[in-house]
């Protein structure tokens, strides 16, 4: 049954033709896609160009609307998950297929044969070994729930590999892991592609890309570009194939004409619900006309901080003073104390992008029409909601952001991730604010649309808009950023100009080694 | 010694009317643990009630004997019915993926019609009320095992009951095993808790969401048959269910998705649906006394919202349905 071809070349996987749609929308035309035997090899394309529709036909969630799969060499129809596995294929969800409430070891043996009862130690330990045997740490009785997401993702590897997996496929892995998360993961995708495992990346992170795969596939808008050898491919190279034109990778920061005060905090502190100090004596100032980054390990009290500007978290002491006119008067207001809408109403906006991507700030099961509605409709006046401008708002975010929808009127959850970021961008800027704060706004986004995003708080920076920029990737916002703001530990423990200061010595700062702020550029 | 007397008195009757909702709680923590919220419990009670006593009454009929061929036709009826009406809901729902709440509560009311019409056609045809004989009614009457029962408090405590009684219990010992020990078990409530992740491990979600709702309705069927052949006496009465199916629903939440829990939980709520009769309190209207449970209700149900537990929950898909392809 096996195949003959000599090892050196021989195909795992081949897919020929393949075709399908969803309603209206084509996901993937005419896409070929072949895998080596002990390779790994990185699928490349934007947000919504097909690469995770392409890998669900292999893992037998969809099934094509046409075209040919052939593994080991034998044609196969996968029409169920379990016809995959069947074949040896797993596959890691970015969207982790796993139950919150049993034990790792438990969602590792679910849906397998075996006795009728379960004995757990045995499993436990069996586990135990697997994951020892490919340098995974893992505690097998711990549930789920109380899991970080890189434990959640190992439990996601050890259950393809206990089903015997030869081809793993794992889409977008590293979006939610830290770099030292990345790093370790790479060493244990290296060692399963010694024990001639071929493994499938799905990622839109090209020095991922060039770090790890051996080869690279292109997608773009569910079409087949082409595959080449990662070791001739550069960054730009792969870009371009992905975009469809050449692109820039630098990001602009262009200098404001006026800068004039905006935001003033003052020994900020609030507390996190076990009574720790999630904010502890935050003092900064943020300026119209510039982008104050904020750089730190997540959980180092950024998403606190975004929440308490916008009357959303608890303080117990402290000054949040904004700058607004009153009858034709500049005024410091402190914001402490206010309720979120009538901070909304002074010109506050806060873009939250959570770690699921969803769940903050937009309904999922609502349009984009009734999302925007939200921010909107206390402005109309008398029982009755305006429908009109907020479609006029949701139609034209639609042209300048390219949101890819088929209407404006489709529920937001029906949205690639990319998209629904923009919708969560779009509209906050579009109440025109004087302070805007997004945090995390291109996580899990590609290269195309993050710079869109960049542009879009460039713009608003022009404007004279005073944007706070909450991110993780630290060479963006080394790039991007005016002055750049390092928290650790609820603390804040460096204001740096970015243009002048090195990333060791900002990453020092993230890890709570505090420095003189006045050394910083504090005085602009 | 009085007061002694009346609460093991009282406990006895309490397990007696728990019976039938641990029965009908035991089937839809079956159902709900595959992720179909049947609120149609008070329905398919009403069809295995009306099942039962007709199996019954015919058996009598065509083969002119009382006892045990009557008291296998009753259970066989009833729990056939009980899945028929499982497998109405589960067509409705896993096949054509209709809104759950919508149709447990339309199957609430249909089982409700089914059974009072049928009953009406029942005593129709006995000219006048279909009541079965002193024999069947002997069987499903209260077993005495030997000389435990004569043992002064356990004896009353233990002993005394019919055998639906025991039944009902090895039903709930047996679900319990079933959940929380087996490999199918634990496929069934991956099913509950996260189908897309039951089905990407090779599980077959159509068939154990079918498999559970349809078994689950017969067990609802069950507790059915013995409100109509114990509490009743096999005489058809037209309100026999009276609101127990809505009951056995508030106490999957009372007893958290445990078949083990849901034994005294029932026992619970039988106490307090007997009181009046037991625990007589001087001057305490007996409308008082009918809405114990009730009350007993809402107080649960605020508690259970109060207190937030990963483990203890209604599995997080209940309610859902699963369309594999979904975006």
């Amino acid at each position: 049954m096996r195949d003959s071809k000599p090892p050196s070349v021989e195909h795992v996987v081949q897919m020929r033709h393949i075709y399908k749609s969803f309603g209206t929308v084509q996901a993937l035309s005419d896409v070929h896609f072949e895998l080596r035997r002990g390779e790994i090899l990185s699928l490349l394309g934007e947000n919504g160009s097909g690469k995770t529709t392409l890998m669900n036909t292999l893992a037998g969630i969809y099934f094509p609307d046409a075209g040919e799969i052939i593994v080991n060499g034998n044609p196969v129809a996968i029409c169920k998950p379990k016809d995959a596995f069947d074949l040896k294929i797993g596959m890691v969800h970015q969207h982790f297929k796993l139950v919150d409430v049993f034990s790792a070891t438990e969602n590792i043996v679910l849906g397998l044969p075996g006795g009728r009862t379960i004995n757990r130690r045995a499993l436990s330990k069996h586990v135990q070994e697997i994951a020892e045997q490919y340098g995974f740490e893992i505690d097998p009785d711990k549930k789920i729930y109380d899991m970080s997401v890189s434990e959640k993702q190992t439990v996601e590897i050890i259950k393809a590999l206990y089903r015997g997996a030869d081809i793993l496929i794992l889409d977008e892995p590293t979006a939610v892991l830290t770099p030292q998360e990345t790093d370790k993961l790479f060493d244990i995708m290296r060692a399963m592609k010694k024990n001639n495992k071929s493994i499938i990346l799905i990622t839109h992170k090209l020095n991922e890309v060039l770090a790890v795969s051996d080869r690279v596939t292109v997608l773009r808008k569910g079409e087949y570009i082409d595959t080449v050898i990662t070791k001739d491919a550069t960054i730009q190279s792969l870009t371009d194939m992905m975009v469809g034109r050449p692109v820039s990778l630098a990001i602009d920061r262009p200098a404001a004409e006026e800068i004039k005060p905006i935001l003033s905090i003052e020994a900020l502190t609030a507390l996190n619900p076990d009574g720790a100090r999630a904010l502890d004596d935050v003092t900064f100032k943020a300026y119209g006309g510039e982008i104050l980054g904020v750089a730190g390990i997540s959980g180092s009290g950024q998403r606190e901080l975004c929440e308490a500007i916008a009357g959303l978290y608890p303080v117990i002491g402290g000054a949040i003073l904004y700058r607004n006119e009153v009858n034709g008067q500049e005024v410091d207001e402190n914001l402490v104390g206010l309720n979120p809408n009538e901070i909304v109403r002074k010109g506050v906006a806060l873009a939250f992008v959570p770690e699921d991507r969803l769940g903050m700030g937009l309904v999922p099961s609502l349009d984009m029409v009734d999302n925007i509605m939200l921010k909107s409709y206390r402005k109309n006046k008398g029982i009755f909601v305006d429908r009109k401008s907020p479609r006029q708002i949701a139609e034209r975010l639609v042209e300048e952001l390219m949101i890819v929808t088929p209407d404006v009127f489709t529920p937001v959850r029906k949205l690639s991730g990319g998209n629904v970021q923009k919708v969560l961008v779009g509209r906050e800027i579009d109440a025109a604010p004087h302070l805007l704060m997004v945090a995390y706004p291109v996580r899990g986004l590609d290269i195309n649309s993050s710079h869109t995003i960049y542009h879009l708080l460039n713009q608003q920076k022009m404007k004279g808009v005073a944007v706070i920029f909450v991110g993780e990737d630290l060479d963006v916002l080394m790039e991007i950023s005016d002055r750049l703001l390092v928290m650790s530990d609820g603390r804040v423990t460096g204001i740096v100009d970015p243009r002048v200061t090195s990333k060791q010595d900002i990453g020092l700062l993230m890890l709570g080694q505090s420095r003189h702020q006045e050394k910083g550029a504090d005085a602009v | 010694m009085n007061v002694l007397n009346i609460i093991i008195n009282w406990l006895n009757a309490a397990v007696l009317a728990g019976a039938p909702l641990l029965l009908a709680t035991s089937g839809e923590i079956l159902t709900e643990k595959s992720g179909n919220l049947n609120l149609g419990v008070e329905g398919q009670m009403y069809m295995g009630a009306i099942a039962g006593l007709a199996g019954a009454w015919f058996a009598e009929q065509w083969f002119g004997v009382g006892g045990m061929i009557p008291l296998l036709a009753a259970v066989l009826f009833a729990f056939i019915m009980g899945c028929i009406s499982g497998l109405i809901y589960a067509v409705l729902t896993v096949t054509l993926r209709a809104n759950q709440n919508v149709t447990g509560l339309t199957l609430a009311i249909f089982g409700t019609g089914f059974g009072k019409f049928f009953g009406e056609v029942l005593g129709h045809k006995a000219h006048g009320y279909v009541a079965v004989g002193a024999e069947t009614k002997a069987v499903f009457g209260n077993i005495s095992v030997g000389k435990l029962a004569e043992l002064p408090v356990v004896g009353t405590l233990f002993f005394k009951y019919n055998w639906m009684v025991y039944f009902a219990l090895i039903i709930a010992f047996v679900m319990g095993w079933f959940l929380n020990r087996t490999r199918k078990g634990l496929s069934l409530r991956a099913v509950g808790e996260s189908p897309g992740t039951a089905d990407s491990a090779g599980i077959n979600v159509t068939r154990y969401k079918y498999i559970a709702t349809v078994v689950g309705g017969g067990l609802c069927g069950l507790g059915g048959m013995y409100m109509a052949m114990v509490n009743q006496k096999g005489i058809w009465v037209t309100e026999c269910v009276s609101g127990y199916g809505w009951l056995a629903i508030v106490l999957v939440i009372f007893s958290t998705w445990s078949p083990l829990r849901a034994i005294y939980s029932s026992i619970i709520f039988g106490g307090l649906t007997v009181m009046y009769m037991r625990v007589p309190i001087p001057g305490l209207p007996r409308a008082i006394y009918m809405m114990f449970p009730f009350i007993a209700t809402i107080i649960v149900l605020i508690i259970t919202s109060i207190r937030q537990s990963k483990e203890h929950a209604q599995p997080a898909s209940t309610g859902l349905n699963y369309y594999r392809e979904e975006r």
